[in-house]
């Protein structure tokens, strides 16, 4: 009978990092951008909670876990309305045509 | 940990308490009295002159502060950390200034309730990560410093430079800050805490896989060295800087890397240190090799900072590519890993917070009257703006590092710790760099003194206060650049970083 031990939490941690940085790449949407920063966050908190569920660390990582939850409210409420000011000013959100400033 | 040592702690965090009160208090006013948006900037300046007592007040105490476990604690109050707090407090009153007299600013007078509340959350960010000893507090305040941040450089809504440059900067800010709390959770993971110093003493007992914590170390270094701005995680900086109202480029640039520099050193030493021999040369564990990791980070960071700030029109632009060099040299006084090259990056930060605030002070005040940071439409302002003209000039040489500045010291400084530490060929990337930054700060100049032009250029009247705070910035260069051993002595009283 298989159960379901650190490896398992880790490998989908991993999966989603790597899933977070992709979207990071190549979406051009702002906003699919965010959530694959999103993604990034809640990799690592996956991360937190796992070790200290199976590391015998005591509660820290899953306060630890607690915090990072509220920062990445705070992060996606403050991008997103970046991202609204910049729908408000020129109608679009595609990150690769925001190019105003550059070399 | 329980309530008595809580309270008993409070003691060390006295100026984060101040600036903490002060950010209430700006709330507030902001709220209360609506009409009276003028007293904000100075309300800031007086929180800033109590927070500098309690600075000041802290100074050759050092201490762990809310212990977690028998050592070690969430913060650390060492004469390091003091001194970049004091940097941070300088460029924090010379930018309060900037700000009452930038008409960027003026833009957005409804909104100066907001403007300087998140400048004092950037300010509160940039101390505790000065003092953090604690992975996590030190990803929170740098996260911290960063959402306020984000917000005020797109200050002015309207504007599309603005706005697109804190849309780059959240972006760039987000990936690179979820890649280090990713770096961090696999420490935890491994060593099971997330204090430096606790982190320290369980790696130096036993083995560790080499590989996953050279992958987490380089994942903490994506997030700090996007703070310093260093190559190749330098993107946003031109960008943001020069999209971002002045004032606000200006503080990115000391102080934000200032901070950065500080939890950089911080990571670095304490979480690998094995000793400090008698000549102040750290014995770093060698579980990740820093030294190479540095030293190709530098040379990187500088020969692009400096290449491509030679093809730069914009002169806040150039001066954010100026600013990536600058960031290269700092690192290789970290690349000596010794005390006396920590000294050397504090010395440089001294002339490096005066001579970028005062030239970024400038170019605020000639774009207040003409509109425009292009480096060819300062061709023949030499002559109608005499005083500006002299003190740019005064700026950029030291940027350069020609004597006699403070940035020629600095400089000298820095070579010396390298050769000190048998790293000559770095020494000499480092000359060779500085000469290839001198075409470009020389490309300004030219422009003001030797071009002559046909068209009637405006005159640029400088007030009272703008040019007391011009010849505040400007003449401690120029003395410094002759009689230097306060600085060095006062980089060499704070260079001890509590722990080793």
């Amino acid at each position: 009978m298989l159960s379901v031990g650190l490896t398992h939490f880790l490998v989908i941690s991993v999966v989603l990092f790597s899933l977070g940085i992709y979207a990071v790449i190549t979406r051009k949407n702002a906003v699919m951008v965010l959530m694959g920063i999103e993604l990034i966050l809640n990799s690592a908190n996956i991360n937190f909670v796992a070790f200290a569920r199976y590391g015998d660390f005591g509660l820290q990582g899953q306060i630890i876990a607690l915090f990072v939850i509220v920062l990445a409210a705070a992060e996606a409420a403050i991008a997103l309305a970046i991202v609204l000011n910049i729908y408000k000013t020129i109608s679009n959100i595609n990150v690769d045509e925001i190019d105003t400033l550059r070399d | 940990m329980n309530l008595e040592h809580i309270i008993s702690d409070l003691v060390f965090v006295k100026p984060e308490l101040a600036i903490s009160v002060t950010l209430v208090l700006i709330v507030l006013v902001d709220l209360i009295f609506k009409e009276h948006k003028k007293v904000l900037p100075y309300i800031s300046i007086l929180g800033l002159l109590f927070t500098t007592i309690f600075v000041i007040e802290q100074f050759d105490i050092s201490g762990h502060a809310f212990k977690t476990s028998a050592g070690a604690g969430l913060v650390t109050v060492d004469n390091f950390g003091s001194f970049f707090k004091i940097i941070v407090l300088f460029a924090s009153f010379v930018v309060i200034f900037f700000s009452i007299n930038s008409s960027e600013i003026e833009l957005v007078k409804d909104r100066h309730g907001e403007y300087y509340t998140l400048l004092f959350g950037m300010i509160l960010g940039m101390f505790m990560m000065s003092s953090s000893a604690d992975l996590i507090v030190l990803y929170l305040s740098i996260e911290l410093l960063s959402l306020s941040s984000y917000i005020l450089v797109g200050m002015l809504k309207d504007t599309i430079r603005n706005s697109e440059a804190s849309l780059k900067y959240v972006i760039y800010g987000g990936v690179s800050s979820g890649i280090m709390l990713f770096g961090i959770s696999l420490i935890y993971g491994i060593t099971g805490s997330t204090n430096l110093y606790d982190i320290n003493t369980i790696i130096q007992g036993q083995n560790f896989p080499f590989l996953i914590f050279l992958l987490s170390g380089l994942f903490v270094l994506v997030g700090l060295g996007f703070k310093i701005s260093a190559a190749p995680f330098h993107f946003w900086t031109p960008d943001v800087y020069e999209g971002a109202p002045i004032p606000i480029t200006a503080y990115l640039s000391v102080a934000s890397k200032a901070a950065g520099f500080v939890v950089l050193i911080r990571f670095v030493k304490i979480t690998f240190i094995d000793g400090v021999d008698e000549h102040g040369n750290w014995q770093l564990l060698s579980i990740i090799d820093w030294q190479s990791i540095i030293i190709l980070l530098s040379i990187l960071t500088m020969t692009l900072g400096n290449f491509a700030a030679l093809w730069q029109d914009n002169l806040k632009r150039m001066l954010a590519y100026s600013t990536i060099a600058h960031a290269g040299y700092m690192l290789l006084g970290l690349a000596v890993m010794s005390e006396e090259g920590i000294m050397a990056i504090m010395v440089y930060f001294i002339a490096y917070a005066l001579m970028n605030l005062g030239a970024f002070l400038v170019v605020m005040i000639v774009a207040n009257k003409i509109g425009s940071e292009e480096i060819d439409d300062y061709k023949g302002l030499g002559k109608s703006m005499p005083f500006l003209g002299i003190l740019l000039a005064i700026f950029l040489v030291s940027l350069i590092g020609v004597p006699p500045t403070a940035g020629f010291i600095a400089k000298v400084m820095l070579f010396i710790s390298l050769v000190d530490a048998n790293l000559i060929t770095l020494a000499i990337i480092a000359l060779l760099n500085t000469v290839v930054s001198l075409y470009y700060y020389i490309r300004v100049l030219k422009n003001l003194y030797l071009i002559k032009v046909e068209e009637e250029k405006p005159d640029i009247p400088v007030s009272f206060a703008n040019g007391i705070l011009l010849v505040i910035l400007a003449a401690p260069i120029l003395i410094f650049g002759i009689y230097f051993t306060p600085i060095i002595n006062f980089a060499k009283e704070s260079a001890t970083i509590l722990g080793f």
